[in-house]
């Protein structure tokens, strides 16, 4: 891999870094106090729930480790992960016990 | 008397949040190794993780700019998948809205995945408590989960590329993600917001600097939002 530009790094870092704050802050720093439409707090309950998931899908079923090739013991994974979290609410078991079955599968798998 | 109660809530937090230790670790180690892998020297490496400090924006632009993307897409793709932060913000600000400017300034730059999950829950399982012990809380997870950020990304950044990729380290960021996101799931809101997610999120992959993640994020609130409204009425029939 031959370097990255380091005037490009050092513009994407500061930028990023800026660009990432005002998202944070855009609501909690510029609303404040004010209050918030029903209809608005209704859907913001579902903002982790609607954007994790998301976000995680494609990086299981097309993972770049494996060139994004579907990869059975990824899927196998991610699924007993979801089972336990769901059924023990217990994040740290879920991690555990997901961990153990990427490690299970790739050693049967590969 | 109220300090007490802050401090019990502040230190609450910080006991919620230790488990996310496990889950910070490898993701930040991962990132120093990759962003050593990537030919970003310690400074480079260190800045990044504590300008940015959001680990899924981070690989996505180091990512990018490994591959020579222009920056204006490095940016646009980076900061798109850090538009959840928007989200987590405007969903904190009803909870954390009353607190002092310079504490809600400092709560934006601390508002990640983990610090935001722990919040969010806790709020909802103590409506009771007042804004101050809320910000306590959530300075208590913030106690715990962002230094280990740094201290982890220096400690990817120091092991380099010694990692085998046999480890599978890659999947440490997805089994992270689930594993929060599982416990969640506890109404049919919930289930139908995430499901919504994931099948928008691979239907409109093909759309590129992950803004079918912003399909996927805005239709799964769509979808909870819809199906909490027609729970109610059922609710409502019934009694």
């Amino acid at each position: 891999m031959d370097g990255i530009d380091k005037t490009t790094l050092w513009t994407v870092i500061i930028l990023l870094g800026l660009g990432s704050f005002g998202l944070r802050f855009v609501f909690t720093g510029i609303i404040g106090d004010r209050s918030m439409p029903e209809w608005v707090l209704r859907h913001l309950r579902y903002t982790a729930v609607a954007v994790l998931p998301g976000l995680v899908a494609p990086l299981v079923v097309w993972p770049a480790a494996t060139q994004g090739q579907i990869d059975p013991p990824r899927v196998i994974a991610a699924l007993v992960t979801l089972g336990v979290g769901y059924f023990t609410k217990n994040v740290l078991a879920a991690i555990g016990l997901g961990a153990c079955s990427l490690y299970a599968a790739l050693y049967l798998f590969g | 008397m109220s300090d007490t109660h802050t401090n019990s809530t502040y230190w609450q937090g910080v006991r919620d949040s230790l488990p996310f230790l496990l889950v910070i670790s490898p993701f930040g180690i991962l990132f120093g190794v990759v962003a050593t892998e990537a030919g970003l020297n310690l400074l480079e490496t260190m800045s990044f993780s504590i300008v940015v400090i959001a680990g899924a924006a981070q690989f996505t632009a180091l990512q990018l700019m490994s591959e020579h993307a222009p920056t204006f897409v490095v940016l646009a793709s980076a900061l798109a998948v850090n538009l959840r932060m928007a989200m987590y913000s405007a969903s904190l600000t009803p909870h954390l809205g009353a607190a002092p400017l310079w504490q809600r300034a400092l709560i934006a730059y601390f508002t990640v995945d983990q610090s935001y999950a722990c919040s969010i829950t806790a709020y909802e399982n103590n409506p009771g408590w007042s804004t101050r012990q809320k910000v306590a809380y959530f300075f208590g997870t913030v106690t715990s989960v962002c230094p280990a950020w740094y201290v982890m990304t220096y400690v990817g950044a120091m092991i380099g590329t010694a990692i085998p990729p046999e480890l599978a380290l890659d999947f440490a960021v997805p089994i992270t993600f689930i594993a929060i996101v599982a416990p969640m799931l506890r109404t049919p809101a919930h289930r139908a917001a995430a499901a919504t997610s994931v099948v928008l999120a691979l239907v409109f992959s093909f759309i590129p600097y992950n803004l079918g993640l912003m399909v996927a994020g805005v239709g799964g609130m769509m979808a909870g939002a819809r199906v909490e409204l027609w729970q109610n009425r059922k609710e409502q029939e019934v009694a």
